[in-house]
C-alpha cells in the first residue's frame, strides 16, 4: 500500500469550510438519534418523581389490585452498587432512599412491554411524604456547595483611595438548555452480566464511570455508545449519567433492553438549568477613568445537590472581573444549596452570569465619570503583558483590541426613530472565555487520544469527543489530515464507544479543538514520521500535559487559569416599544477571536447559535417557580427565540493565533453565550434611559423601570 | 385499515385512527426521519407535509390522513440525489445537531413551492414554527434563500 506522504492527495482542509461529515445523514433523515434506534424486545421505562420540594419518603405503595406481574419496579434497594450519581461530591442519590431534597427527584423506576401497561402501572403507584419546610430562595439559603476567593493586591486600600466607587447588584435567572432532542438512554443487558448504554449524551466516560459505580460492574462490563445527539449545550454533560443508570437498573432487573426516553415536559421539569445568581460589584476608579479596584461577590443557586456547582462557580468567578487589567481584585464566590432541582452545566458555565455583571459595571462607571464606555474599555482592557484577576500574566493571543475594532468597523450607522413610541438604542459588550478545564483540571484529566493508520491506508481518529452538532467529527478529521498531509476524506473520526476509544475527557469547556485537537495533531505528526519507515497498521497515542509554563495553585486560586482565552465583542441594536415595553433586537454584530478558525462556517455557526441563546436568556427565557417546581415546564410556556425573534447576526472572525493550539486555534464553543445579555441591557438603556439590573429584560421589567 | 400515500408510495396501516401520525410514521413504517421534540405542536421537529401543507405530525391523528399525500424528509431525495434544499443546508452549514433539520427542510420546501422567490422575512415567517437551538437561524435562512432561483 502507499500512503501519500510527500504529495497530499487534496488541498489542505484546515481553514476551509469543507462539507460536514454528518451533513448528508442529517438532511436525509438517516441520522439515528437515541429514540430512532430499533432494539428488538425493548421495554419502555418511566421515572416516578417526588411532588414535594423537601421531606421524607414515608411510604411507596403499589396498588395490590393492579397486575404487577407485567411490570418491573426498581427502588433504591434494588441498586447493586453505591446509591450515588458519580460526579464531584457523593451527595446525589440515584433514587431516593429516605430524604427528599427537591421536586421531581427520582424515587422509583417502572418498565413494561408497552406504553399503555406502563402508564397504567404509574397510575397505580402512590407515595406518601412527611413534608419539611423547604428553602426555595437564594436569599434564605445557608447550605453551601462550594466557596472560593480570589485575591489580587489590596482592594480595601485601593477603594479607600479611589475618587469614585460605583456599587451595583445584579440578578440573573435560570435558563433551560432546551436542546430540541430530549434526554434519553436505552440500556441493553450484555451476556457478561453488564450493560450497553445507547444515549443522548456529551461525555461518554462520565456516564461509563457513573454506571460502573451504581451497578457495581467492572469497567469492561459497561459500554457507553452515544447515538446522534440532538443538541446538548452542557445539558447533556452530567444529567445523562442519571438517565443511563436508571435505564441500566431497569434493564438488569427486567433482563431485557429498556428505553428510557424523556418527553419534553419531564425534561424541562426535572433536568438541570443554568445557575441563577446574584452578583454584587464595587468598582473604584480615579476621576480620569483609571481602574483601581474591583470587589465582587458572586453567588450562585446550586439547587438541591452539588452536581457541577463548584466548577461552575470557579469558572464564573475567574471571569468575574471581565477582560480587564485591574491591580486590585477581590472575588468572593459561593454556590448555595436550595430545595430546587439541581442546576448544572450550560454553555458558558458561570461566565455568562459573571460577565453580565462585569460588563454592565463598565457602563455604570463610564456613566458616573461622564466618559464613553467604549473609551473606558480601551483603557482597561487586557493586553499582552497584563495580569488577570488570578495573577496570570498573558503573553500572547490577547484579542481584546482586535475584536473591539472589528465589531465597531462592522457596525452600521444607527437607525433613526420610526415612530414616537419606538426608541432605538445600541449597546456593546467585551468578554473573554478560557479554553479547556480550569487550572490543574486538564492535567488531572490527562486526556488520551489515538490515531491509527489501517493496512488499507486510511486513518482513524479515536477520541471520546462527541458530535453534538458543533462539528467535532469534521474538525478533528481536518486537523489530522493536514498534519498527516492527506486528504481529509481519508480520515475517519470513530464513534466514541467507550469500548473502542481512549478517554480524551468530556465534550465540554470549549476544549475539543484546542486540547483534544492539539493531541490529535501531535498523534498525526508522529504517525507521519513513522510512516516514512514503518508499515501499517500503525497506532499513535498521545496523553495531554499542560504546557510547562502553566502554574496553578488550587488552594490560593492563583496562577495560570487557562492556557489561552478567546475574546469577543458584540454590538447590539434594539428597538424598544415604549407603550408595551417590548425590546426587539434588530441587529447584532459579533466579532470573535478564535485564534484561528479551523472551519470558518462552523465557527460562525457556533457564534450565531450561542448569541441567540444569549439573546433568549437576556430577553425571553424566564423560569417561574412555585413551591420548588418550575411553573413553565412545557415548550408552550417556556419560550425560546424563533426565527422571527432572531435578529440578523453578522459574525466577524479575526485571526490571532495561539502558539499552543492546533493551527493556532483556541476554544470558542461557549464565549458566544457570554456577550449578548449585557450589550442588550446597555442598548435598552441607550434607547430608554433606564438601567435594568436583572435578567431577563422582559416587557414587564422594562415598563416597571420606565415607571409606566 | 387506513390507506394513504407517503412520499409517493401507497401505504396501508392496521392502526387505530386515533394514533398520532408521528408514531405511525416512526414505529409502524420505520421512518424515523420525522422527530419528536415536544409532542404538543410547539417545536416543529415533526413537521411533515399533508397535501402540501405543513403540519405537526404529533398533533395529527392518523385517521385524518386517509387518502392524503404525506411528504416526509425521506421523500426529498430523488433517485439518490439530494434535493437542492438538502444540498444547500449542507453547503451553508444550516444543520448542526440536525434534530430540527427534517422539519425545517419540509417547512422550507412548502414555502418555496408556494413562493418561489421569498424574501428573508418570508423565510423567517415560514420557519417560525420550527425551533432550532443551535444555529441562530442565520445559516438556515441563507440556505433557503440560496434555493430561490433553482426553485423557480
Amino acid at each position: 500500500m502507499a500512503v501519500p506522504l510527500s504529495s497530499p492527495s487534496g488541498p489542505e482542509s484546515v481553514g476551509r469550510s469543507v462539507p460536514r461529515r454528518d451533513g448528508r445523514a442529517k438532511v436525509t433523515g438517516c441520522a439515528r438519534y437515541t429514540d430512532d434506534l430499533v432494539i428488538p424486545g425493548a421495554w419502555y421505562g418511566r421515572t416516578v418523581r417526588s411532588t414535594v420540594p423537601r421531606g421524607r419518603l414515608a411510604r411507596l405503595t403499589q396498588d395490590p389490585a393492579f397486575d404487577w406481574s407485567q411490570v418491573v419496579v426498581v427502588t433504591a434497594e434494588d441498586i447493586p452498587g453505591d446509591n450515588v450519581v458519580q460526579l464531584i461530591r457523593d451527595d446525589q442519590p440515584v433514587l431516593v432512599e429516605r430524604d427528599i431534597r427537591h421536586r421531581e427527584e427520582p424515587i422509583a423506576l417502572l418498565a413494561a412491554a408497552d406504553r399503555e401497561t406502563l402508564e397504567a402501572a404509574v397510575a397505580h403507584v402512590s407515595i406518601e411524604y412527611e413534608r419539611h419546610p423547604p428553602v426555595l430562595d437564594l436569599a434564605d439559603a445557608t447550605g453551601e456547595h462550594a466557596r472560593l476567593s480570589i485575591d489580587k493586591g489590596d482592594v480595601d486600600a485601593a477603594l479607600a483611595a479611589a475618587d469614585i466607587v460605583v456599587e451595583r447588584t445584579f440578578r440573573v435567572g435560570h435558563q433551560e438548555q432546551l436542546y430540541i432532542e430530549p434526554q434519553g438512554a436505552i440500556a441493553v443487558p450484555r451476556d457478561d452480566g453488564g450493560v450497553t448504554i445507547h444515549g443522548s449524551l456529551q461525555c461518554p466516560y462520565y456516564v461509563h464511570r457513573a454506571v460502573v459505580r451504581a451497578l457495581a460492574l467492572s469497567e469492561a462490563q459497561v459500554v457507553v455508545i452515544p447515538a446522534e445527539v440532538g443538541g446538548a449545550f452542557g445539558g447533556k454533560e452530567e444529567y445523562p449519567s442519571l438517565v443511563a443508570i436508571h435505564a441500566a437498573l431497569l434493564a438488569i432487573k427486567a433482563q431485557r433492553p429498556v428505553r428510557l426516553i424523556y418527553d419534553r415536559h419531564e425534561d424541562i421539569a426535572a433536568t438541570t438549568k443554568r445557575h441563577p445568581g446574584i452578583i454584587r460589584h464595587r468598582t473604584g476608579v480615579r476621576r480620569d477613568g483609571t481602574l483601581l479596584a474591583q470587589d465582587i461577590e458572586f453567588t450562585l443557586d446550586g439547587g438541591a445537590y452539588c452536581t457541577l456547582s463548584p466548577v461552575v462557580l470557579s469558572r464564573g468567578a475567574i471571569h468575574a472581573a471581565g477582560p480587564y487589567a485591574c491591580p486590585n481584585v477581590r472575588i468572593t464566590g459561593r454556590a448555595l444549596a436550595t430545595n430546587t432541582p439541581p442546576n448544572g452545566a450550560f454553555r458558558g458555565f458561570g461566565a455568562p452570569q459573571s460577565q453580565f455583571a462585569s460588563e454592565l459595571m463598565v457602563e455604570h462607571v463610564a456613566e458616573a465619570l461622564g466618559l464613553s464606555s467604549v473609551d473606558l474599555r480601551r483603557k482597561w482592557m487586557l493586553q499582552v503583558g497584563d495580569t488577570t484577576a488570578t495573577g496570570q500574566r498573558l503573553t500572547e493571543s490577547v484579542g481584546t483590541g482586535l475584536v473591539l475594532d472589528a465589531a465597531l468597523a462592522n457596525t452600521p450607522p444607527g437607525t433613526d426613530p420610526t415612530s414616537p413610541s419606538l426608541r432605538h438604542g445600541r449597546g456593546m459588550a467585551l468578554v473573554y472565555h478560557g479554553s479547556g478545564f480550569t487550572g490543574s483540571g486538564e492535567n488531572d484529566l490527562s486526556s488520551r487520544v489515538a490515531l491509527e493508520c489501517t493496512s488499507e491506508g486510511t486513518f482513524r481518529v479515536l477520541t471520546a469527543q462527541t458530535e453534538i452538532g458543533q462539528g467535532t467529527n469534521t474538525i478533528l478529521a481536518q486537523i489530522a489530515a493536514d498534519e498527516l498531509g492527506v486528504s481529509w476524506e481519508d480520515v475517519t473520526v470513530v464513534v466514541p464507544d467507550t469500548s473502542v476509544v481512549p478517554n480524551s475527557g468530556p465534550t465540554v469547556a470549549s476544549r475539543t479543538v484546542m486540547i483534544v485537537g492539539g493531541l490529535v495533531a501531535q498523534a498525526a505528526a508522529e504517525l507521519r514520521t513513522r510512516l516514512a519507515t514503518e508499515r501499517p497498521p500503525l497506532r499513535a497515542e498521545k496523553v495531554y500535559r499542560q504546557p510547562s509554563w502553566i502554574h496553578w495553585d488550587d488552594a490560593s486560586y492563583r496562577g495560570d487559569a487557562y492556557p489561552a482565552y478567546a475574546f469577543a465583542c458584540v454590538v447590539a441594536d434594539v428597538a424598544v416599544d415604549m407603550d408595551t415595553g417590548e425590546a426587539r433586537i434588530t441587529n447584532l454584530i459579533a466579532a470573535l477571536d478564535p485564534g484561528y478558525a479551523i472551519h470558518p462556517t462552523m465557527a460562525e455557526g457556533q457564534v450565531e447559535g450561542g448569541v441567540l441563546q444569549g439573546i433568549g436568556w437576556a430577553t425571553l427565557e424566564e423560569v417561574k417557580m412555585d413551591d420548588g417546581a418550575y411553573l413553565n415546564d412545557r415548550l408552550a410556556t417556556y419560550i425560546i427565540p424563533t426565527a422571527l425573534d432572531a435578529p440578523p447576526i453578522t459574525t466577524v472572525l479575526v485571526d490571532n493565533p495561539y502558539s499552543g493550539g492546533p493551527f493556532g486555534a483556541k476554544g470558542i464553543g461557549e464565549i458566544p453565550m457570554d456577550c449578548p445579555a449585557p450589550a442588550i441591557v446597555a442598548a435598552i438603556h441607550d434607547a430608554t434611559g433606564v438601567w435594568l439590573d436583572e435578567l431577563p429584560a422582559t416587557p414587564e421589567k422594562i415598563l416597571e423601570a420606565l415607571g409606566a | 385499515m387506513i390507506t394513504f400515500t407517503v412520499n409517493g408510495n401507497a401505504v396501508t396501516v392496521d392502526a387505530s385512527g386515533a394514533r398520532r401520525l408521528l408514531d405511525v410514521l416512526r414505529e409502524d413504517l420505520g421512518m424515523t426521519g420525522t422527530k419528536e421534540g415536544c409532542g404538543e405542536g410547539e417545536c416543529g421537529a415533526c413537521s411533515v407535509l399533508i397535501d402540501s401543507a405543513v403540519v405537526n405530525a404529533c398533533l395529527v391523528a392518523v385517521g385524518q390522513v386517509e387518502g392524503a399525500e404525506v411528504l416526509t424528509v425521506e421523500g426529498l431525495e430523488r433517485d439518490g440525489e439530494l434535493a437542492p434544499l438538502q444540498r444547500a443546508f449542507i453547503d451553508h452549514g444550516a444543520a448542526q445537531c440536525g434534530i430540527c433539520t427534517p422539519g425545517m427542510l419540509l417547512a422550507a420546501h412548502a414555502l418555496l413551492a408556494r413562493t418561489p422567490n421569498p424574501t428573508a422575512h418570508d423565510v423567517r415567517i415560514a420557519i417560525a414554527g420550527n425551533l432550532c437551538r443551535c444555529t441562530g437561524y442565520t445559516k438556515i435562512i441563507e440556505a433557503i434563500l440560496a434555493c430561490r432561483i433553482r426553485a423557480t
